[in-house]
């Protein structure tokens, strides 16, 4: 038989951190609901703007070239922020939940996330900047 | 007053008739998040990464994308399951806040019509797609290097 033994505390305990009350637990859960919601609303607004492909092809490359402009660059790094973490962290409640050992790594797992999420806005930046300084300088 | 027929026997669940809806949504979501990863990240890398980024993105280029059935799939697929989960991750979220059954009604349709709605056009704008179009003259520099003069 396994004891019980008593969590983890974090470095200064306060009553009610629990997995989804106050800390890593809580906080990864607002990121995600807030990403989801701004997903789904930019995927409606996607599908209507790659819809213009059926008009004409000058009135899709209109609606693409104000996706091109700094500003909407700018939207765009915050969109793809928003995916790469409600991704991650969507796979770390998968984990959660079927895995034995998901609930004992959970905050660990978001450290996890938060990493890999460094990982690969750096990777997806580089490109995005050289894109938006080019247009910033009209090339 | 009533006479309560067995005062001491515990509370019996009713038992539930018919198929659980709430644990399938569950099930799907986790299980569409899964496949979708690998999609979006697969359409971000290709539109947003490699090549030129954003700044390739045209008619030509998603003409040369669609002319191929992989991405034909690809697109269909991504777009049947990230709405349908956005769908149901929306009605979570409407039952937590609605102030008022009636509020959570109105709310629940308007996102289960608009994801129905944009399904259908999104198929449809995959499977008529075409990729070089009759185009006045001055448009035919946009169309694919592979279409044939017209
Ligand atoms: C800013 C980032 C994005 C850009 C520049 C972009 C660009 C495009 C382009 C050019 C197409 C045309 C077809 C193709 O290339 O495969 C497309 C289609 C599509 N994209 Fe994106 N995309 C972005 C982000 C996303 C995200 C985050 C999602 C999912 C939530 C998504 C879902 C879709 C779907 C479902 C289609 C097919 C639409 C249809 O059937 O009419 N896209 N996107
Ligand atoms: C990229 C892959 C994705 C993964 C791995 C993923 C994973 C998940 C998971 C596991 C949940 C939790 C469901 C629950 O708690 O029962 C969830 C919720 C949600 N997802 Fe996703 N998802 C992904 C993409 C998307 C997309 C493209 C959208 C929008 C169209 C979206 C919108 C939502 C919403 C609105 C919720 C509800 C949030 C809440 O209840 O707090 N997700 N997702």
């Amino acid at each position: 038989m396994s004891a019980v033994t008593a969590p983890r505390s974090e470095k200064k305990p306060r009553p009610g951190g629990t997995l989804y009350r106050g800390y890593t637990g809580m906080w990864s859960w607002v990121l995600h609901r807030i990403t989801g919601v701004a997903i789904f609303f930019f995927l409606l607004v996607h599908i209507l703007d790659t819809a213009l492909v059926r008009v004409s092809p000058e009135a899709y490359n209109a609606i693409m070239s104000s996706y091109k402009t700094p500003l909407m660059g700018l939207g765009e790094i915050a969109l793809v922020g928003a995916i790469v973490f409600h991704a991650l962290n969507g796979l770390r409640i998968i984990l959660v939940d079927f895995w034995s050992k998901g609930v004992k790594y959970q905050r660990a797992m978001f450290w996890v996330v938060l990493g890999l999420w460094v990982v690969l806005m750096a990777g997806f930046l580089p490109r995005q900047i050289i894109n938006i300084v080019l247009e910033v300088n009209g090339q | 007053m009533s006479t309560v027929e067995t005062p001491r026997s515990p509370y019996a669940r009713t038992k539930p008739s018919g198929t659980n809806w709430e644990k399938w949504g569950w099930m799907y979501m986790r299980a569409s998040g899964v496949v979708l990863v690998v999609l979006i990240f697969g359409h971000l890398f290709v539109n947003m990464v490699a090549g030129e980024g954003v700044r390739g993105i045209d008619f030509a280029f998603v003409a040369g994308k669609w002319a191929s059935p992989f991405w034909q799939v690809w697109d269909l697929l991504m777009l049947w399951l990230a709405l349908i989960h956005g769908a149901n991750g929306m009605r979570t979220i409407i039952n937590d806040y609605s102030s008022s059954p009636a509020l959570g009604k109105v709310l629940r349709f308007a996102v289960f019509a608009s994801a129905a709605v944009l399904i259908v056009l999104g198929t449809l704008v995959i499977f008529t797609f075409d990729p070089c179009p009759s185009v006045s003259p001055e448009q035919f520099d946009l169309l694919p290097s592979f279409c044939p003069p017209q």
